[in-house]
């Protein structure tokens, strides 16, 4: 089981992350289950949406509390969210941020800072970054394929902003695959 | 075909294959996409034939369901939480007047104060108003039991209330098996009401009864959710050989052959139980099983006796509570129990959408330390309310 945990504000499309995460693995033949953390959902709150990913019947519905990965889409949640609370040791963490975010933890990360942001305003017009994470997320993790990727992107969105958004991705993935 | 899907979205598929006629609703969290997503299946013409009716309330919305399934039409409608209890007076008139309308319950909570989240006080409000009411585990199930809601409906002329955790299996993406339009119409026929109210056939429906026949109605009523127990169980059957799905009937037993103790639940928190029980299973000595209530009304008071006769010690895992007394389907658990020599342990769990964890399950399961508990009851918040000015003094804890 691989599980992540989304972090991140509403408005930047967390939960959606979430969801395409899980059709994502879904469409490789694997178990998903992504859920939203239930709060009240407004444009600026802090949100946190979860996703388990495995080869077998996923039952649990429990809340994720030790992530092997999480994505952060907002760095100014890291410390009010206690972003890194009970990620694993040598786990990861893709955080939205343009300049590089130095974090003191006892434990070991796997640590990869892209500005999501600035490519999404860039290639898709808009301040959402989910699926450029998603695409980061692929190649920093190799959990899922950047195809499965573009195709979940693509049941969520259609058109002009559905294409956009699988450039940003594929322009992300390659760029975090450079940077490794 | 098996598709990644919100549990909502699921649900506005599955009632969709079965070819609602009248769907009304008024939006409440977190029921609402349901019926968003019907009304979308209605207005890009996948649903044909149907009527979507925007109401201006929830008695409204059950209201038109009564007027629509008197005229003969297949209704379907859904609420969660308050929207439910400003149904209620019409709730029980559905069942009074043995219309076969199907419900989802979007599970919520009650307020004051208000809560958005899940739990069962919105289920357990209506529990003795004359619906079968059914809970599903997760979100295949919840497609399979409105498919098979209908059928139970139809064939004993009673209202079927479909109860689905709100967010932990409304907002969650799962993978879901939607069945094909042909199998679903080969498992439920066209409609053929019992009463059709139209101008060549006027009649009245809901007349006084006075005392010398009421009794006799409210028997039959109480003899059919008895009834309802075979139509469930045959229902279940036949969804199975056709659907090669093991979705609904009355109970379902997971490791309870030789279990010493039973952990008995409803709806959602099933899935989390299971993998709490299958690692404490794993590493003790002593051996836990499961019962799944799918049932809950009509009781199906005689297998629950069965599957859990043989345990030493019975858990009860509810999400629901009678305030002033205690447990609701634990004292009913009890009631069967009665004479057998079995512990029966009352846990309150997850109210207001707290959370539950397997770690959370495993410690109590393992030492229950009370007969009756509140799992994760935060004891320094109550100690300050109790230094409060503005709470009653009266007693302690």
């Amino acid at each position: 089981m691989f599980q992540v945990r989304l972090h991140g504000r509403g408005g930047q499309g967390v939960v959606t992350a979430a969801e395409m995460l899980s059709i994502s693995a879904f469409l490789e033949g694997k178990h998903a289950q992504a859920f939203p953390s239930f709060g009240s959902e407004r444009m600026g709150a802090p949100v946190q949406a979860f996703c388990r990913i495995s080869e077998n019947e996923i039952r649990s519905r429990e809340p994720i509390m030790n992530p092997d990965a999480v994505i952060i889409l907002d760095r100014t949640v890291i410390e009010p969210a206690n972003a890194f609370s009970g990620l694993k040791e040598n786990g990861y963490a893709l955080i939205n941020s343009s300049t590089k975010i130095n974090v003191s933890l006892s434990k070991s990360l796997k640590i990869k800072c892209i500005g999501a942001t600035e490519i999404a305003l860039d290639l898709v017009g808009r301040p959402i970054p989910n699926a450029v994470l998603l695409g980061s997320f692929s190649a920093l993790t190799n959990i899922i394929k950047i195809d499965s990727v573009i195709k979940a992107i693509n049941t969520k969105f259609s058109g002009s902003i559905a294409e956009k958004n699988v450039k940003a991705a594929q322009i992300a993935y390659e760029q975090t695959l450079g940077g490794m | 075909m098996l598709q990644q899907l919100e549990g909502s979205q699921a649900l506005a598929k599955a009632i969709a294959l079965c070819r609602p006629q009248v769907v009304c609703a008024y939006p409440i969290t977190p029921q609402t996409h349901i019926v968003e997503g019907i009304g979308e299946l209605v207005r890009n013409g996948t649903l044909k034939n149907c009527e979507f009716l925007n109401v201006e309330s929830e008695m409204a919305a059950i209201s038109v369901a009564i007027g629509s399934e008197a005229a003969g039409v297949r209704s379907y409608t859904a609420t969660s939480s308050q929207g439910l209890l400003y149904m209620m007076e019409a709730v029980y008139n559905a069942s009074g007047l043995e219309l076969p309308i199907v419900m989802t319950l979007g599970n919520r909570t009650i307020g004051s104060p208000i809560n958005i989240w899940n739990d069962h006080s919105d289920a357990m409000s209506v529990r003795d108003a004359g619906w079968l009411m059914l809970f599903a585990e997760n979100n295949q199930e919840a497609v399979d039991l409105h498919i098979q809601a209908f059928k139970i409906a139809e064939s004993i002329k009673c209202p079927v209330m479909v109860c689905v955790d709100g967010f932990v299996l409304t907002h969650a993406y799962e993978q879901v098996n939607i069945p094909e339009q042909n199998e679903v119409d080969e498992f439920l026929p066209k409609y053929n009401p019992h009463i059709s109210m139209d101008k060549k056939h006027s009649y009245a429906i809901g007349a006084m009864v006075s005392p010398n026949d009421f009794m006799e109605v409210r028997y039959l009523a109480h003899k059919r959710q008895l009834d309802a127990l075979d139509v469930i169980s045959n229902v279940r059957e036949e969804f199975l050989s056709k659907f090669n799905r093991n979705s609904g009937g009355l109970i379902r037993g997971y490791n309870i052959d030789g279990a010493d103790t039973v952990i008995v639940a409803m709806g959602s928190v099933l899935g989390t139980i299971k993998d709490a029980v299958d690692n404490l299973n794993a590493s003790g000595n002593e051996k836990f099983g499961v019962l799944s209530i799918i049932s809950y009304r009509p009781f199906p008071q005689n297998e629950i006796k069965k599957a859990l006769n043989q345990a030493k010690r019975v858990i009860v895992v509810e999400k629901a509570f009678a305030l002033g007394k205690g447990g609701i389907l634990s004292q009913e658990i009890e009631l069967v129990l009665k004479g057998l020599n079995i512990d029966v342990i009352s846990i309150i769990a997850g109210i207001g959408g707290r959370i539950i964890t397997k770690q959370m399950l495993m410690e109590c399961f393992e030492n229950p330390k009370d007969k009756f508990q509140f799992l994760g009851l935060n004891r320094a918040t109550i100690e300050k309310e109790y230094q409060s000015p503005c709470i009653s003094k009266v007693g302690k804890e």
